[in-house]
């Protein structure tokens, strides 16, 4: 296992040292341990497509997630730290630590500061997230997208009877994990990640901003955001390595996005929208998610709810934007809830595009088992992939995973 | 959704705002009452909705609460499954809406810092939002579903919001004993939309009028849950909570334990805390 090198932690990590003499512990509290640690198995039915990629069918991992909470002041301030660490012996690069979490977090009557390393989510939408944009995917963990790097981060909130204002300077950028050339989900060219080439002369040291205000209006949760910095999506650069092969290297542009998602909330349906403007990736252009989710709740005379969710996707990026598969999508998923003592439940759900037809299908299940345990499936499929379309040359890479976890 | 359970019925009923011709034929109403009931005696729903008003009088200006709970989940076999929480409570100075409470919870671990806020109204929908530790997200979560049941538990989420006199009718049935002390026996039939209850027989102590146990029928008619209250402690010289709260479900033979911690009161919680944007922040 190799961590990723040159994080950009300085500035937040020397702010994060000021804290114990300012913020004498007049109240300490006592320091929580907790976490999880996982085994999972990664089953793909189909063969490798690739020379020189593992032929394993069945792929099991291991990922330790401890995580240290040290509340100070009655609780006023708080000290946070999530290392990560994923052990995956077919895939070398998979094989990564992190820290999730490194952060000093301050809550005042009216406003808030979160310093050092952390976690930010945007928006309202289950398909896709738009608006989404301080963290980096950590694309290794799941091809969902949900799985984000630690992002090195100044944040203040305000908070006001006109909303909430949030302010955030990031100082330095994680570049994306990819899969490693000889692994599954590697994509139809190995990625050359350690060679990535960026707009600006800063490369991963340009620091970036982000404005957010968010705000509740009756039954309606809104939120604005702008950024400006890195694009955490890098275009993907067909070049020719020194051995003659063909391979993408990653490129990140800088990038201006306005954000705005919104929630409608009414009896049992939920309205949703996500919409962005980028600058920075090719021309100028707009993206949007807009559904719904609607929840049948006690079906059948039983405890459990169905939730059932629909949204439209639209990208009007061109060629010099990073490729998506949500162009002109519709997705369609259901949710499950038991509401059992177990917390079960079941999601599935399909994006379609509405021109090709390249349909990607999603299906997550989890379930409790004992007080410490919990078990989790999860399967990712593409059917009618067309050529040239997102998923070309990753059609052998479906897969069914299965996890087992340990909560303390 | 999780705030003093059970415990409270808030008279915030005057808020609807009048027109004096209405206000008038009102008074004429009212005042007709009154002179009805003086010839006729009070009307047992006059005697209901007295003893709410008077449950309600003695638990206004509590200020704030926190206490942490501990959640027992056991099932027809006796199986058991543990749950523990954090829960705060604001009270709303406002009288167009009922309180704003907020619930952390700690174990079982996979779901530890899910956290929920919610805004009790009289008659509308609650305002309620979910924080999902793993993903950081905040999402407004509907709340139709009243009738349900919270995190697997014999309490459904109606059964534990601050109740407010103006989400029912009143009905007073009896007086009689109930253990060492004499009670009320009132019936209440909640006005609000989506609830899973015809109606709701509460038996309320005359001492100190804090309800002991209610029992619940469901939407067929039929007695489906009975709740038992014990071990009352009294806060500030005024405010009593149970420390103790069963719930056993007839039909299905499961029940739900919780217990209290002490509470504490007033330690001057922040308004601002019970907002969305700050469920990120908790931990």
């Amino acid at each position: 296992m190799k961590p990723k090198g040159r994080y950009p932690y300085a500035l937040p990590l020397a702010a994060l040292l000021l804290i114990p003499g300012n913020a004498a512990p007049t109240s300490a509290g006592e320091l929580e341990i907790g976490g999880s640690v996982a085994t999972e198995i990664r089953l793909f039915p189909g063969d490798a497509s690739y020379n020189g990629q593992d032929r394993s069918r069945l792929s099991p991992s291991i990922v330790v997630v401890p995580e240290f909470i040290y509340p100070l002041n009655d609780g006023d301030d708080t000290l946070t730290f999530t290392p990560f660490a994923r052990f995956d012996p077919h895939d070398e690069r998979r094989s990564h630590v992190d820290v999730r979490e490194l952060a000093w977090v301050h809550l005042d009557n009216s406003w808030d500061t979160t310093v050092g390393i952390g976690k930010v989510f945007w928006g309202v939408t289950e398909s896709r997230h738009l608006v989404d944009i301080i963290n980096q995917t950590d694309a290794v963990e799941n091809t969902d997208g949900e799985d984000k790097l630690g992002q090195p981060l100044i944040n203040a909130n305000f908070i006001s009877d006109w909303g909430s204002f949030g302010v955030f300077v990031l100082p330095g950028f994680r570049e994306r994990t990819f899969a490693d050339d000889e692994a599954r989900l590697r994509g139809p060219k190995p990625v050359q990640a350690d060679d990535a080439t960026y707009d600006s002369a800063a490369e991963d040291k340009h620091v970036d901003f982000a404005l957010r205000w968010s705000h509740t209006i009756g039954d309606i949760d809104i939120g604005i955001s702008q950024f400006h910095g890195t694009s955490r999506e890098p275009v993907m650069a067909s070049v020719t390595r020194s051995d003659e092969a063909s391979v993408f290297r990653p490129h990140y542009d800088i990038i201006d996005q306005s954000g705005l998602d919104a929630q409608l909330t009414s009896g049992s349906w939920l309205w949703k929208l996500e919409a962005i403007a980028r600058a920075g990736q090719g021309e100028r252009f707009g993206a949007s998610v807009a559904g719904l989710e609607y929840t049948f709740y006690q079906v059948a005379e039983s405890a459990a709810d169905i939730g059932v969710l629909a949204e439209y996707l639209y990208d009007g990026r061109d060629k010099n934007a990073p490729a998506t598969l949500a162009n002109n999508d519709v997705f369609f998923g259901a949710r499950m809830t038991l509401n059992d003592e177990q917390d079960s439940s079941l999601l599935a759900g399909a994006v379609i595009d509405n021109v090709t037809q390249e349909t990607f299908l999603s299906f997550e299940a989890e379930r409790r088992l004992t007080d410490h345990w919990k078990a989790e499936v999860e399967a990712r499929w593409a059917v009618n992939v067309p050529e040239g379309g997102f998923f070309s040359g990753a059609e052998n890479d479906d897969f069914l995973m299965m996890r087992l976890a340990r909560f303390f | 959704m999780y705030r003093r359970p059970i415990l409270k019925l808030h008279q915030r009923s005057k808020t609807m705002k009048t027109s004096s011709a209405f206000n008038t034929c009102i008074s004429v109403l009212v005042l007709s009452g009154i002179t009805m009931a003086t010839a006729q005696a009070v009307t047992p729903e006059d005697k209901g909705l007295e003893i709410a008003n008077e449950i309600d009088r003695r638990d206004l200006g509590f200020g704030d609460s926190r206490t942490e709970l501990k959640m027992l989940l056991t099932n027809r076999h006796g199986d058991k499954s543990v749950r523990k929480l954090r829960l705060a409570t604001l009270e709303n100075q406002d009288t167009d809406a009922g309180d704003k409470s907020l619930t952390v919870f700690s174990y079982p671990r996979d779901i530890k810092g899910t956290a929920f806020l919610s805004f009790t109204k009289i008659l509308d929908p609650d305002d309620q939002w979910l924080y999902l530790p793993a993903l950081k997200r905040v999402k407004r979560i509907s709340s139709a579903n009243k009738s349900g049941p919270f995190v697997g538990s014999e309490f459904a989420y109606e059964d534990l919001v601050s109740f407010e006199v103006g989400k029912y009718d009143y009905k007073w049935l009896r007086d009689e004993p109930c253990g060492e002390l004499e009670c009320f026996v009132v019936e209440r039939f909640p006005k609000y939309e989506n609830s899973g209850y015809t109606r709701q027989t509460v038996w309320v102590d005359k001492t100190e009028y804090r309800i002991r146990k209610i029992d619940f029928y469901d939407r067929k008619e039929s007695l489906l849950k009975t709740l038992n209250q014990s071990g009352f402690a009294q806060y500030l010289e005024q405010y009593w909570r149970p420390l103790k709260m069963v719930m056993k479900n007839h039909q299905t033979g499961k029940a739900t334990e919780l217990a209290f911690s002490p509470y504490e009161f007033r330690r001057g919680v922040n308004e601002n805390d019970f907002t969305p944007n700050r469920l990120k922040r908790l931990k």
